[in-house]
């Protein structure tokens, strides 16, 4: 049964008011982003018409700096951004839950040097560690995944291990290391499945960053190269004409604005049906919980 | 506690925040000692050979050659970790890749920009989230609660070049054109001497971080308001101002002052973004112009500057919470 709860805790996250308004914008940015490559004739590499003309009866939402069309470069431009922030929270949230959950479990000096290692990873901001891997190596879509996840992996690791500190000193747990279970066994069976609920609410968290992260790179011109489209190097490319034709930069900003603040609006009812956090008690997202008693 | 144990010895026992300020201390230099050769692998020794990367298309043998030895890469890794950290301690952080100007001269001018932009941002958006999350708290579940909540939410999700892209869209070209959209600040002047130009930066970054301080004001106010200490002070009848400034408040301050800390190593990483964005000056923008250019010496420098500041701040951070509380203020 308990496999199920983490789907349990999204569909009655789903139906909560903010959880619905949430899943609503991610969706419409997802049906733009996955949907739009089918939908468009024009291509987005094409110069189609004048540098940052307005809209025309051509091209709806006007020209971007070279003259390609706006909105063909919109629909194709948001998928990769998609793909990329959610392999970058699973790797993150993987590598951080078996951080965490060893460190917690198997205690003095794995958990000493796992908790060192975060201490030092935390010291770089995210974005600030994605460029330095990025500027020897060359910005690698693999590698922008790789040093995203990676930067997230600290927090996740340290939720993990609290939430690991709780559950390992459970009865059940306790009677299974008396049968003499190994330790990993012990760990992926009878550990992990009891924080699916912390997990949940986790991945949601990260995945918002991922996806600010991500496309911040994209941002500062480092993530696909330039022909391609794509949401963040267009509001970069384009912003130099923002008054000659807006369009090119607020509708892909408002899309990414759109995607993170669903992701986000829908990691904080998950947050408040997985911990129980009715409108009745306070609001309080994971985030802030952890800051209030974070005894570092 | 305190009262009970004081007898023989106790002038010779170090005062409990000492302790701890020496054991994070050191704890904080282990770090920074690991985040070193974290950088010094990322960005010289990993990829195989850097001056080849650097070089690219025009990599002649005998520019190779004159790189690898500028940078020591034709020594071994060790010597050459050893070399670049000796240099770092001892304030020669060798010459630009791009420029051929020493490292220092380039980064020093902009880490005073930066950090004029992160104190004023941290200042303001401190105030104005301790001041929005301390008037929620009081009241809780009304309309302005609600709606500040809900805006708080929206607003913490937003990307910080969204929001910057908005701002220059509303004061600097489309809407309005009242602000200046780039910062770009003439060699030789410093960004308070143009307070115009810092506007739009600031905002960006207050905007950013006000929600965050404002929820946990708010959660920490709340926490306050509704305990017993409170309580009875409401019960002895003594007014609302003093019930809130002398009791409520000091005990929501330690988990402010932990937001704010975390708040003001967020901006760290945050500026990189809103320089870049507003073409300001600042060790962030560097950051980005170093990236780009594969500047090794300038990009070490950089990242190990952020890290230190994030290490350094976090000690400060646990140390003003500490005397902040005023149940832990007493050794356990």
């Amino acid at each position: 049964m308990r496999r199920r709860e983490w789907l349990s805790v999204l569909t009655r996250a789903a139906r909560t008011r903010r959880g619905t308004v949430g899943l609503a914008l991610v969706g419409f940015v997802v049906a733009v982003a996955v949907g739009g490559p089918f939908v468009t004739r024009v291509s987005p590499t094409d110069f189609v018409i004048a540098p940052f003309s307005g809209p025309a009866p051509g091209a709806p939402l006007g020209g971007d700096a070279l003259g390609r069309d706006v909105l063909a470069r919109v629909l194709a431009g948001g998928w990769l951004l998609l793909l990329m922030a959610a392999a970058a929270t699973l790797f993150g949230v993987v590598v951080g839950s078996a951080a965490g959950i060893s460190a917690a479990y198997l205690r003095g000096r794995p958990d000493m040097l796992i908790m060192r290692s975060v201490d030092v990873l935390l010291a770089f901001p995210s974005l600030v560690f994605a460029l330095m891997l990025v500027s020897i190596i060359g910005p690698k879509l693999w590698l922008i995944v790789l040093a995203v996840g990676l930067s997230h992996a600290p927090q996740v690791a340290r939720v993990m291990r609290s939430s690991t500190l709780d559950i390992s000193e459970r009865d059940f747990v306790k009677a299974v290391e008396l049968q003499g279970v190994k330790p990993r066994l012990i760990m992926a069976r009878e550990i992990l499945p009891n924080l699916i609920t912390p997990l949940t609410v986790e991945t949601g968290l990260r995945l918002t960053y991922s996806i600010i992260i991500i496309a911040g790179l994209s941002f500062l011109g480092f993530g696909q190269p330039p022909p391609a489209p794509n949401w963040g190097l267009m509001i970069n490319e384009n912003r130099i004409g923002l008054q000659l034709n807006p369009w090119a930069v607020v509708v892909p900003a408002a899309l990414i604005a759109v995607l993170t603040v669903g992701t986000n609006t829908f990691s904080d009812a998950v947050a408040r049906v997985a911990l129980g956090v009715d409108r009745h008690a306070e609001r309080i997202t994971p985030l802030e919980a952890y800051a209030l008693e974070a005894p570092r | 506690m305190g009262r009970l144990t004081r007898g023989r010895g106790t002038e010779r026992r170090p005062h409990p925040i000492a302790g701890l300020v020496v054991s994070r201390v050191a704890a904080g230099v282990i770090t920074l000692l690991i985040v070193s050769l974290v950088v010094f692998a990322a960005t010289q020794v990993l990829p195989g050979n850097a001056a080849f990367a650097i070089l690219g298309h025009n990599a002649t043998p005998l520019r190779l050659h004159a790189l690898e030895a500028q940078l020591h890469l034709d020594r071994s890794a060790p010597e050459q970790y050893v070399r670049w950290l000796s240099g770092l301690l001892t304030g020669t952080f060798g010459t630009s890749l791009a420029n051929g100007q020493p490292v220092w001269d380039l980064v020093a001018p902009r880490l005073v920009n930066s950090a004029v932009l992160v104190t004023v941002s941290g200042v303001i958006g401190s105030l104005i989230g301790v001041l929005l999350g301390a008037v929620a708290a009081l009241r809780k579940d009304r309309p302005f609660d609600h709606a500040i909540s809900v805006v708080s939410l929206v607003v913490t999700a937003l990307p910080e070049f969204v929001v910057g892209i908005a701002l220059v869209i509303l004061f600097a070209t489309v809407v309005s054109q009242v602000l200046p959209a780039v910062s770009i600040l003439p060699p030789g002047t410093w960004a308070w001497q143009r307070p115009e130009l810092l506007v739009l930066p600031v905002a960006t970054l207050v905007i950013v971080i006000v929600p965050y301080i404002f929820r946990m004001m708010r959660a920490a106010m709340i926490e306050a308001l509704e305990s017993d200490y409170v309580e009875m002070a409401r019960l002895k009848g003594l007014p609302v101002w003093r019930v809130l400034l002398v009791h409520a408040l000091p005990n929501a301050v330690p988990a402010t002052v932990q937001v704010i800390g975390l708040n003001l190593l967020y901006l760290a990483g945050g500026i990189v973004v809103v320089e870049y964005l507003f073409d300001f000056p600042g060790i962030g923008q560097a950051l980005v112009n170093a990236v780009s250019n594969r500047d090794i010496p300038v990009i070490q420098l950089i990242v190990v500057i952020l890290a230190a500041f994030y290490v350094f701040m976090n000690i400060v951070t646990d140390v003003v919470a500490l005397l902040a509380t005023p149940r832990r203020r007493i050794a356990r």
